[in-house]
């Protein structure tokens, strides 16, 4: 089975992020670039994939060449290869510029099934997904916290706002999985040493067969106006407990007429 | 004036309250007109009425409920090409982004996502939307020719009825088998016991410092003495703590009550922008650089094993003494 996962390179989601007032875009440099931890849990899921059914595990993404950094993480965990696109065309692309992208690379393999990440850490818009699934013209399975393959179909637990549906569809199909569905494995110290051996191809938006005004920011259909700090709330009273915090809070939702 | 839409996600044949909440705002920006597709769409029409919709584009097929997202896309994308609505709002769910982001994939469309707020200013577009969590508040709009799509947080707007009624029209499109592929086999119901955490207006909520979930009884009984809810952080529904219906935060629910009690709870962004709407905010925590202490109206820094139970006594005994 081929089973592809799109991952990307994100701002340490640990470290609070910055937007370039002048771009308006997300300040890259002097930040620690991650590929992001969400990815993890799409890339054990593929890897259980391909140790249950055999197959290759190929790791994608799109982002400039120090993107290549972020996806030896995935072949560390145990991808076997990687494909990045990148080209200086795409800098500026929104989320339907990466999918097309992306979908123009992934119909240049032969996949059984796509998985993604529910949503970025770092744009957190969650559109790409839905909208790679569209471009390939596959169905999707969504928002999954069980992933399970046979028969010619995928099968998933799809969570809901009120629990859970069980949700299958033929194959081949773009699954985006939660943050529930696994543990995501370390990579081991000989994963990471013959990471570096692996083969990441590259392709270019010529390549690709796109034209500069469908990616990047010339094809992007979201722009951004403008940028502001939001009003901060401010701090109200802050107390150590010296055996009475509760009392004291207490007080406090008393004062407010909570009690 | 212009048609503005709102797709009406149904659930167990009710509209879902934030596509009442986008309603109420489309009716001041245009002409707002209403789609419900699915199992009770045409008992759905009254309410949709009653907050805004001028009319009501229906079709009670339940294929719009066995099949994720494609057939709706599908009548969805026939129905944009015919009537051509200056923008289509879709209020945040699962299955709104789902369809919203198929959608624009074949119209070409670009999407403001998690927008908190929506505007037309001389005809063009504006949409505020929060970025990294809320730590940047950008102002976007959408370009592309034809119909614009909004997607919208939950709780951007107030749902307020103005008591009119709606005009019917019945939607007639057969979904084709091509589009019938991710079939719903089962639904299972995990529903939070007690008041549901998007109404309640006091919210207790637990996150990784509550060490497990058996210590979220806890939570439970406070919150009980208000008659509210309990919520969690990602942290802790990733534990399995805690099923996903808890969730608050920019994965999960987005939360506005009168008061929040953070018990345990760091105040990551990622969980703060899903509660920073409530208007009284307290904490616990027994680390004074949390960030939570940042915002809270009222924090006590220590240990939420002594300090809950504490103050649930005090509660209990001051409303005895009434």
């Amino acid at each position: 089975m081929n089973v592809y996962v799109c991952v990307k390179q994100v701002p340490d989601p640990n470290a609070p992020g910055k937007m370039d007032p002048a771009t308006n875009r997300l300040v890259r440099e002097g930040v620690e670039l991650v590929m992001d931890p969400w990815d993890e849990y799409g890339v054990e899921a593929g890897l259980q994939l391909v140790e249950q059914h055999g197959g290759v595990l190929t790791v994608i993404s799109m982002g400039p060449e120090r993107a290549k950094e972020a996806m030896r993480k995935a072949l560390a965990m145990g991808a076997e290869r990687g494909v990045l696109v990148s080209d200086p065309a795409l800098a500026g692309s929104d989320a339907l510029a990466t999918a097309r992208a992306l979908a123009e690379a992934i119909k240049r393999e032969s996949p059984d099934i796509v998985i993604c990440g529910t949503e970025s850490s770092d744009g957190s818009t969650g559109l790409m997904p839905g909208m790679l699934a569209e471009l390939l013209g596959w169905p999707q399975l969504t928002f999954a916290k069980k992933l399970a393959v046979g028969d010619g179909k995928a099968t998933i637990h799809r969570q809901t706002e009120v629990g859970f549906q069980i949700v299958e569809a033929p194959l081949p199909v773009v699954v985006t999985v939660t943050g529930g569905i696994n543990e995501p494995r370390y990579p081991s110290l000989k994963g990471i040493m013959t990471a570096k051996r692996k083969e990441i191809v590259e392709l270019s938006v010529g390549a690709l067969g796109l034209s500069a005004d469908q990616v990047g920011a010339a094809g992007a259909k979201e722009q951004v106006l403008d940028l502001a700090k939001p009003e901060e709330r401010q701090s109200g009273t802050i107390a150590s407990d010296e055996g009475d915090g509760g009392v004291k809070i207490a007080d406090f939702l008393q004062q407010r007429r909570f009690i | 004036m212009s048609r503005i839409w709102v797709w009406a996600e149904l659930q167990d044949g009710k509209p879902q309250r934030v596509a009442l909440e986008l309603l109420t705002r489309a009716r001041e920006l245009g002409e707002a007109e209403a789609i419900a597709l699915g199992g009770g769409a045409a008992a759905a029409v009254e309410r949709l009425g009653e907050h805004g919709a001028r009319r009501v584009y229906v079709h009670d097929d339940p294929v719009y409920d066995q099949y994720i997202a494609e057939p709706i896309v599908e009548t969805l994308g026939t129905l944009i090409a015919e009537y051509q609505p200056a923008v289509v709002m879709f209020g945040e769910s699962y299955s709104a982004r789902d369809v919203v982001t198929r959608l624009a994939a074949r119209l070409g469309a670009g999407i403001a996502s998690n927008a908190t707020a929506i505007d037309l200013v001389d005809g063009q577009l504006r949409l505020t939307v929060p970025w990294l969590g809320g730590a940047i508040i950008g102002t976007a709009t959408v370009t592309n020719h034809g119909p614009k799509l909004v997607y919208l947080k939950a709780k951007s707007y107030e749902a307020a009825p103005n008591g009119g009624a709606a005009e019917v029209v019945q939607v007639s499109t057969s979904v084709p088998a091509s589009a019938r592929r991710a079939r719903v086999v089962e639904s299972v119901v995990q529903a939070a016991e007690g008041v549901k955490l998007e109404e309640a207006r006091v919210i207790v909520s637990g996150g990784r410092g509550l060490q497990g979930p058996e210590n979220f009884g806890m939570l439970d009984e406070l919150a009980g003495l208000f008659g509210g809810a309990v919520g969690a952080t990602r942290a802790v529904v990733d534990a399995g703590w805690k099923p996903y219906s808890y969730q608050i935060g920019q994965t999960g629910k987005t939360v506005k009550p009168d008061l929040y009690i953070a018990c345990g709870i760091s105040g990551a962004i990622q969980h703060t922008v899903g509660m920073k709407g409530a208007k009284t905010i307290v904490a616990i925590n027994k680390d004074a650089e949390a960030p939570i202490f940042k915002f809270a109206d009222f924090g006590i820094v220590g240990d939420v094993f002594k300090v809950v139970p504490q103050l649930i006594a005090e509660v209990k005994q001051r409303k005895a003494q009434g």
